[in-house]
């Protein structure tokens, strides 16, 4: 019972610590992915913007359920949801919180992914630059509106024959690169200013409802994996039991075949215990292909 | 029991984990492959795509077929499959199971070298740098050529070394648009895959929870009475042997004692255990014999009851005199002694 309760105790303690290492595992994959992702604008007029905006919203859309998958309070929440209601009643409350516990984790990482997106820079400008004003540019003043959209959509590709030796081109790329980085900063700046309100304001709102469905969230965890742990215990004792069963089976049928001599009870050593009355090439034989042919009922009473 | 106890629910909590394990090896083996892999287009117009397609398509499928090799359940699904009914009766939704949950874990590693090539690019640019739309991206002034001289001048796009259309196509303006429909479909894969695996995971609670408990107990049990009946069968034929090479032993010693016909000395108290040991056999010819005889006729797999004392003369411990019809002189006066 006292390795049951270490067992219990750790998994108490770590599950919040399980799910915050999953979380931050997940975020530094992305910035992972992003760095060894191999950005490469398609410098089109109409792929552009599609390009752009999809490396930087797709990849958080995968990260975000990701982080649900990989989330295994995600799955004690919904069975918590669907599950009929029996004699035992369903706290909204405690849903909630669940919800809300497990989206916050899930968000971290897209939301690194974004921001470092457009800290880089490179997926506003594909993005984006073909919407620029041209007029403010001088290389791009006074070429006419079908062309200046071809090359302000070959702004991002440096290697490009015509954008090679362009000063317009770097004015471009910096104007948009510096909006990039500005809207990064600034959506950094508001979720953690959001984050430090919401957890400095927390205990002024319904800090008791809020103790009890963190008590009860904890518990469903809990119960469900003591449930898994008794199933296994209970599975491993039924297996024991059949197993034993039908090796006295076998060894009452033996014994009715056979007619040997009935070995003599005193002096039967721990041995012959183990071998059941099993003693023979063709018994051996016999017990396996029993056991493939025929198994034993799952009924141990 | 105890010790087993301990190892059993090890294995059972770790199962899950250990494959999950070899799961997240298969997959970096698997995007170590790609970059070791020396990727090498044909640049010529029919193979292209041929060989495109086939680095896109063929490692994925070996690599499905290894999750299922490297799966140890999966001799335990092909055996509660095909075994005859008998006594208990067979529940076709563990089988379903247990299928499933082995396929989810080998379809890993092939969706993550199918997203790895989609996302790198030099497959898609090999298998369709044919098919690149020239109207729309090329030079609209270039002489005319013969649908079969663009065909060829376009298969050399992914090799930059050859590629001598620069006047139809730029390089560059081809291989960045075909890279990018590539990371395109590569990023919309791995959203369909994880979309896919997101809907698996939670509408099951939703629909069918009570069945999966019961698929998902079922097919642990059938786990554990397999591992627990090969441990049985161990410690079985471990007695079995014992016991066996017991008789054997014994069966030499009384065949040397017959030949020999010599007193057997009365072993001293302290130095019976270690005599018991020795199993009447005390010098090198005769260890050399029982070797011999070991080798050339091993006893056969039936282990007769202990009827008979032996008949060397050592009261073992715990032998009752049960039959002593036919004991040699020397058993009979050392019984009378006593």
């Amino acid at each position: 019972m006292d390795r049951f309760r270490m067992i219990f105790q750790y998994f108490q303690s770590n599950s919040e610590s399980v799910m915050n290492g999953i979380c931050g595992l997940l975020a530094l994959a992305s910035v992972k992915m992003y760095t060894s992702f191999d950005f490469s604008c398609p410098c089109l007029p109409q792929y552009n913007v599609a390009y752009g905006l999809g490396i930087m919203f797709v990849p958080a859309i995968i990260f975000f359920l990701c982080g649900l998958i990989l989330n295994r309070q995600s799955l004690v929440m919904l069975e918590e949801w669907r599950r009929p209601e029996g004699r035992r009643k369903k706290d909204l409350a405690v849903i909630r919180y669940m919800c809300s516990s497990i989206m916050q984790r899930a968000m971290v990482a897209p939301v690194v992914w974004i921001v470092v997106t457009l800290l880089d820079g490179k997926c506003l400008i594909c993005a984006f630059s073909g919407s620029v004003d041209p007029q403010k540019f001088v290389g791009f003043a006074n070429v006419s509106t079908v062309q200046v959209q071809q090359l302000l959509a070959k702004v991002p590709c440096k290697d490009d024959e015509l954008m090679r030796n362009n000063t317009s081109r770097k004015a471009v790329s910096r104007y948009l690169r510096c909006w990039s980085q500005a809207l990064g900063w600034s959506i950094l700046l508001i979720l953690i200013i959001a984050a430090f309100l919401a957890r400095w304001l927390r205990p002024c709102f319904n800090q008791v409802t809020l103790l009890q469905a963190r008590h009860w969230s904890n518990y469903i965890d809990i119960e469900q994996k003591v449930f898994e742990e008794t199933c296994c215990e209970h599975s491993r004792l039924f297996a024991h039991k059949c197993i034993l069963h039908f090796f006295e089976s076998m060894q009452q049928e033996i014994k009715r075949h056979s007619f040997s001599l009935p070995r003599e009870g005193e002096g039967a050593g721990e041995e012959e215990d183990l071998l059941r009355g099993i003693t023979d090439q063709d018994q051996v034989n016999k017990l396996l292909k029993t056991w493939y042919y025929e198994k034993p009922p799952l009924d141990v009473s | 029991m105890d010790k087993f106890r301990m190892i059993f629910q090890f294995f059972q909590s770790n199962q899950e984990s250990f494959m999950n394990g070899i799961c997240g090896i298969m997959a970096l083996a698997s995007t170590q492959m790609y970059s070791a892999f020396d990727f090498n287009c044909p640049c010529l117009p029919h193979y292209n795509l041929a060989y495109g397609l086939g680095i896109l398509l063929v490692p994925p499928f070996i690599l499905f077929l290894l999750g299922f090799v490297l799966n140890n359940n999966i001799s335990m699904l092909a055996e509660e499959w095909r075994r005859p009914q008998g006594g208990r009766g067979k529940d076709p939704s563990v089988l379903r199971y247990m299928f499933c949950s082995m396929a989810q874990r080998a379809m890993i590693a092939p969706a993550v070298w199918v997203s790895v090539t989609l996302l790198d690019g030099k497959c898609i640019t090999c298998a369709f740098c044919t098919s690149v739309p020239v109207d729309t991206l090329g030079n609209a002034s270039h002489p005319r050529l013969s649908q079969g001289e663009i065909q060829r001048v376009l298969a050399r796009i992914p090799c930059k070394e050859i590629y001598n259309g620069q006047q139809l196509i730029a390089n560059e303006v081809a291989v960045r648009y075909l890279r990018c429909i590539s990371q395109a479909l590569g990023w919309c894969f791995v959203l369909l895959m994880t979309t896919l695996a997101f809907m698996v995971r939670s509408l099951r609670p939703c629909f069918s929870q009570a069945a999966f408990l019961k698929s998902r107990y079922w097919s642990h049990y059938i786990d554990i009475e397999r591992k627990l009946f090969d441990e049985t069968c161990a410690e079985h034929a471990r007695s079995f042997a014992k016991v066996c090479i017991q008789q054997f032993f014994e069966g030499m010693s009384t065949d040397l004692v017959a030949a020999r016909c010599h007193l057997p000395r009365k072993a001293p108290a302290d130095a019976e255990e270690a005599a018991q040991k020795l199993l009447g056999i005390t010098d090198q010819g005769t260890m050399n014999m029982a070797l011999k005889s070991w080798h050339r006729c091993k006893p056969p797999l039936h282990l007769h009851p202990p009827a008979l004392p032996t008949g060397n003369g050592w009261a073992g411990e715990g032998q009752p005199p049960t039959h002593p019809s036919a004991p040699p002189r020397e058993t009979a006066a050392y019984y009378s002694c006593v």
